[in-house]
């Protein structure tokens, strides 16, 4: 049953996409450095498809690598029970690289956390930035994102569901009521 | 402890599992489901990967303290426990029976009563006795992992070795595989039959008739329930056993079984079940060679097959420390929800 509304239909989804592409290409002038660094389970697609966009309209193929940050959760006590810890693919040595982190929601930050943990076990990045589709707020660390798809305000209430084609067979974001 | 008449399912391997783990012992793997294996399976590939790192270390278990019990000799096992749960940044104390309050008369549940009390998150145990895992689970709060009892289990070991198989092999549904050796009182090889079981592997056991479990008769599909263990085939001769074998795992010799009046010679024993690899040539070809060790290079195994190729022996081992690293870790998930 499909409940709550629609805050980014498929259209939506694949403009704000192609236009961070457009803005990590602008702010990473000369993209040799680039590595795009999707977490596990929607921000790989997510960096695959910023990483088509980009070869596309700059003839470059940045590297894609894929991030479970299961190992480096700081609430291991809080886990759900049997979430899946994934392997970790990160194609290249970090050291010197300009990381662009992809997430589908950026919402406490803690995600991006221990992200960033994860990354210092793979190099010293030169620089460490962000991309989300959806910010949705509340964060409870010192996080921004670099590159937002869009604000979407919510109350706590509320859950922010993204759908993609690669794992959900559609493109679509919706705002639900939190089921208890 | 087996369920005796319990129903046993085949696995179809690759397929996610979407069942969570609930366990908060690994006590045996007898009763353990598609989406068990699956689960541990999976999480082992991203242990791999974190063991493939330069640094290979992660936070998950940060604070949480691993005891490691061992009322028997260890090598491997006890190794892999420490480096598994060093690299899941716990902290990993080993007591073993010799040097503690063990020699000076301590019932094992008191002893694991006061590893609790200094703050056991997991305890990792291997006794002489089959069952005592379950008597210190049935009196701790901590987890309690099975790291081998008596003659009854060793579910770490059967697990790494369906991994190692599952690298080679990929599917091990209709796979034979042979286990030569002291299948009567091997914990590796029952464990071993009722996981490969389970995966749908086609189990061959191979001994001389002292060495079988007493009334063990060859069969094929569901649970002996004399015996509280899935029917496998049963050969007395290697010779015939090892034919198109897809995997041939040899068991230590325990050189006490020659005093018990077990067997008749060391000799006799090599002559007639030792991997060799005049034998190996009609196994299947490229068809591995495992031991959970340690070998008795000459004996159940020829020197040149143990150094082969085809031998997986080092990998066992290796992927060993990932097993141990995914089973601590979903134990420890478990524990978060009590």
């Amino acid at each position: 049953m499909l409940s709550g509304r629609v805050v980014l239909t498929e259209d939506e989804i694949r403009r704000a996409v192609r236009r961070i592409a457009h803005e990590i290409a602008e702010r990473n002038h000369g993209l040799d450095q680039v590595v795009l660094v999707g977490l596990r389970t929607r921000g790989v697609p997510l960096a695959e498809r910023m990483a088509a966009a980009i070869a596309e309209f700059e003839r470059v193929r940045v590297p894609v690598g894929t991030l479970d940050i299961g190992l480096y959760r700081d609430d291991i006590r809080s886990l759900e029970l049997g979430s899946k810890v994934m392997p970790t693919d990160i194609p290249v040595s970090l050291d010197g690289r300009r990381v662009v982190l992809v997430d589908d929601v950026l919402y406490t930050g803690r995600s991006i956390r221990a992200a960033m943990d994860a990354l210092a076990d793979f190099g010293r990045p030169d620089q460490i930035q962000l991309a989300v589709l959806v910010d949705r707020g509340h964060r409870q660390l010192p996080i921004r994102a670099d590159y937002v798809g869009k604000n979407i305000p919510t109350s706590l209430e509320e859950q922010v569901r993204v759908n993609l084609a690669e794992t959900d067979d559609e493109d679509e974001v919706r705002i639900e009521k939190r089921e208890d | 402890m087996a369920q005796v008449g319990s129903k046993l399912e085949t696995i179809a391997p690759g397929i996610p599992s979407t069942a969570p783990w609930t366990r908060r012992h690994l006590l045996d793997v007898d009763d353990f489901t598609h989406d068990e294996i699956e689960l541990v399976m999976q999480t082992t590939d991203a242990m791999k990967e974190v063991l493939g790192r330069d640094v290979p270390r992660v936070p998950a278990l940060r604070g949480r303290t691993i005891i490691t019990l061992f009322y028997e000799a260890s090598t491997r096992t006890r190794a892999s426990f420490e480096l598994a749960g060093k690299a899941l940044g716990a902290d990993v104390i080993n007591v073993a029976s010799s040097g503690s309050s063990v020699e000076k008369g301590e019932s094992l549940v008191d002893t694991v009563r006061t590893l609790q009390a200094v703050g056991a998150d997991i305890l990792v145990m291997r006794h002489g006795s089959s069952g005592a895992p379950y008597l210190v689970a049935n009196n701790v709060s901590a987890s309690v992992i099975n790291a081998g009892d008596g003659w009854h289990a060793h579910p770490t070991q059967a697990l790494l070795d369906l991994y190692t198989m599952r690298q080679h092999l990929g599917d091990v549904r209709g796979r034979k595989v042979v286990i030569v050796g002291d299948i009567a009182h091997s914990r590796v090889a029952r464990s071993n039959i009722w996981l490969l079981s389970a995966a749908g592997a086609g189990v061959t056991v191979c001994a001389p008739p002292t060495l079988l479990p007493a009334g063990i008769k060859s069969g094929e599909g569901g649970i002996d329930e004399q015996l509280a263990m899935p029917r496998v085939q049963v050969e007395s001769s290697l010779d015939v056993a090892i034919e198109g074998a897809d995997a041939v795992m040899a068991l230590r010799l325990q050189k006490e079984r020659m005093t018990s009046g077990l067997l008749p010679s060391l000799r006799e024993y090599s002559t007639l079940y030792q991997v060799t690899e005049q034998r190996l040539a009609t196994a299947a070809t490229g068809a591995l060679v495992m031991h959970p060790g340690p070998m008795n290079e000459g004996v159940e195994i020829s020197t040149a097959v143990a150094t082969s190729l085809q031998a997986v022996i080092e990998e066992q081992v290796t992927n060993g420390v990932a097993v141990r690293m995914a089973l601590l870790y979903l134990l420890s998930t478990r524990r978060a929800q009590l």
